[in-house]
């Protein structure tokens, strides 16, 4: 690792203070800001041993008190940016109420690595692109303008939808699967004051900045996430299909929620679907939640929604086998999360 | 990683000049019970603070990368991977490891158990695994093999000793149960290092 100083502050005006000045640099996600916040540091870190990120200063934001998971005046519930993402899980509000987003969260990692890493901290992660970690090779999305290491090269694990030519790579976040489905909202602070950003509007596609993940500014700070009142416990599930059965990430993931109505829950009222492992960001697609409303909760009108969600989807020399898989995959939660019987 | 790298790599292609000696940080932590000041340079993880500058080298460096486990470590009795945190990020906490976990020549009952299951064979993931047994049975979430498996795939072990680690995981779980229904002052007071 490169050297660095470090700060802790005692305040959120203290912490804003420390990365005043870089918003020209992008998302703290992107580029090199010169000064990055530091959470639970299990992304950040091992970047920075990768020498991918070399920030010259680390400011401390974990003892900032963001860490409390609190009801909302509309009935939702407000999870801080400094929770541990174990705490989140197991929450007893989080795991009766969001079931999919527990379940999401404890696919991702391991028990350590959960106990460490925050919410904020989670949906600013980096890709796990092979290329990108590997310095020696060329990655647009590291050092901006050098060329894609992974299109022509290995790409077993990239992306099948919003590509684009400048990059293929995927968030690999399972949490921000369930909360795109979830359509949360993240709560930010900056030099401009307080800001909401829908869950959908967070992360980006690669276009001609792919070294740009998030649209949130190198100068403002994560407080919290919101979840808005419903959370689909009763029909709703996180699927994830990965190389094992544990601590390894997504190939591709589904998080699947249904509002059923109609005799003995037959005829679908509302979805949401998003899926994780396929492109840059979560992805959903409103078009097919609106085609499944109203349709009665079957394998054929599932398999239907697949399809359709996967009309554009574009393989590569290695991933092809992910449209397939994605199908399969989205069958199986939408069954599971309507209680169809599935094979 | 305890070194700066000033060698050139892509996009920084200019040889950087030596970096002078880094600026080194106070961190106070209690190490398996006793309070310990250390002068770390803030890159430092909290893994090799450990290794290099405690002589506690019980916990182990398998990746430095958060993917194996053997850095496992309590932190206020929460099971963390020392290699992905920095030293002066634990200020003020406690730092349990291998090393503290016994109570003088008497094991700790997860050590015991190990040994009797024989769930080893290199012995080099042993020190994360048993941390962080014992850190899963404090989070109190397991109770089938599958949970065992499932909450403890955090470790892995090249020598493929898991189903004797599950047995031993499984016993010390089985006892701690059996032993909450006799005292309910014990159940609180189960594994996690001497306090
Ligand atoms: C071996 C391994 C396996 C993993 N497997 C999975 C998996 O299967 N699924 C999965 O989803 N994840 C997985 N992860 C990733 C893990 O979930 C992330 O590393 C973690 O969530 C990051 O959180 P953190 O608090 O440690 O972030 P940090 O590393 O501290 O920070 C990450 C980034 O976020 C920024 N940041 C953090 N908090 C804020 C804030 N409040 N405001 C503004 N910026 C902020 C930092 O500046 C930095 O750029 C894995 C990680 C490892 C090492
Ligand atoms: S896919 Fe994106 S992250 Fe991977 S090498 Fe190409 S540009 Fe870099
Ligand atoms: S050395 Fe820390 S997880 Fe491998
Ligand atoms: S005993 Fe050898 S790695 Fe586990």
């Amino acid at each position: 690792m490169r050297a660095f100083s470090y700060d802790r502050p005692d305040g959120v005006d203290a912490a804003l203070r420390a990365v005043a000045g870089q918003a020209e640099s992008g998302s703290p996600g992107s580029a090199q800001p010169p000064v990055k916040f530091v959470a639970g540091g299990t992304n950040l870190l091992d970047l920075m041993k990768a020498d991918v990120m070399r920030p010259d200063r680390l400011v401390d934001i974990s003892r900032l008190g963001l860490d409390g998971i609190e009801e909302t005046d509309g009935g939702g519930l407000r999870l801080g940016a400094l929770a541990r993402n174990a705490d989140t899980a197991y929450d007893e509000r989080v795991s009766t109420r969001y079931p999919m987003l527990s379940k999401a969260i404890l696919a991702g990692a391991s028990a350590q690595l959960r106990n460490m890493a925050t919410n904020g901290g989670n949906l600013l992660q980096r890709t796990r692109c092979y290329y990108f970690y590997d310095t020696g090779t060329p990655c647009n999305k590291r050092e901006p303008g050098t060329g894609c290491g992974a299109i022509g090269g290995v790409n077993r694990i990239h992306a099948i939808l919003g590509a684009s030519d400048q990059c293929i790579a995927v968030h690999p976040s399972d949490m921000c699967v369930a909360l795109a489905a979830l359509e949360a909202e993240v709560r930010v602070t900056g030099p401009r004051g307080e800001r909401v950003i829908p869950f959908a509007e967070f992360h980006r596609l690669p276009g001609d900045t792919p070294q740009i993940d998030s649209t949130l500014a190198a100068d403002e700070l994560i407080t919290a996430i919101d979840l808005p009142p419903q959370g689909f416990a009763a029909h709703s599930t996180y699927l994830k299909v990965r190389d094992r059965a544990s601590y390894a990430f997504a190939l591709v993931s589904v998080a699947a929620a249904l509002e059923l109505e109609g005799a003995n829950g037959a005829t679908i009222r509302s979805a949401r679907l998003a899926l994780g492992g396929v492109a840059h960001k979560p992805w959903r697609d409103r078009e097919v939640e609106a085609e499944l409303a109203g349709k009665p909760a079957s394998l054929e009108t599932f398999r239907d929604a697949a399809r359709l969600l996967l009309r554009e989807a574009k393989g590569r020399s290695h991933n092809a086998f992910k449209i397939g898989l994605a199908e399969r995959a989205i069958v199986r939660a939408l069954a599971e999360a309507a209680g169809v019987e599935h094979p | 990683m305890s070194q700066p790298t000033g060698s050139a790599s892509l996009g920084h292609a200019q040889q950087q000049p030596a970096p002078p000696p880094p600026d080194l940080v106070e961190v106070t932590l209690t190490i398996n019970g006793s309070p310990k000041t250390l002068h770390v340079a803030p890159w430092t993880s909290l893994l090799d603070a450990l290794r290099l500058q405690l002589d506690l080298t019980g916990t182990k460096k398998g990746c430095d990368h958060g993917q194996c486990g053997a850095c496992t470590v309590l932190v206020d009795g929460r099971r963390i991977n020392s290699c992905l945190t920095l030293a002066v990020m634990q200020e003020g906490r406690a730092v349990t490891t291998i090393e503290g976990l016994a109570r003088g020549d008497a094991l700790h009952p997860m050590q015991e158990a190990f040994v009797e299951h024989d769930a080893f064979q290199c012995g080099y993931c042993t020190p994360g695994q048993i941390c962080s047994a014992v850190g899963m049975l404090e989070e109190g979430r397991a109770t089938t093999d599958d949970d065992i498996r499932e909450l403890m795939s955090g470790n892995l072990c090249r020598c493929g000793a898991y189903p004797n680690i599950v047995a031993a995981i499984r016993q010390v779980m089985d006892a701690q149960a059996t032993d909450a229904k006799g005292t309910d002052a014990k159940a609180t007071n189960k594994a996690g290092g001497p306090s």
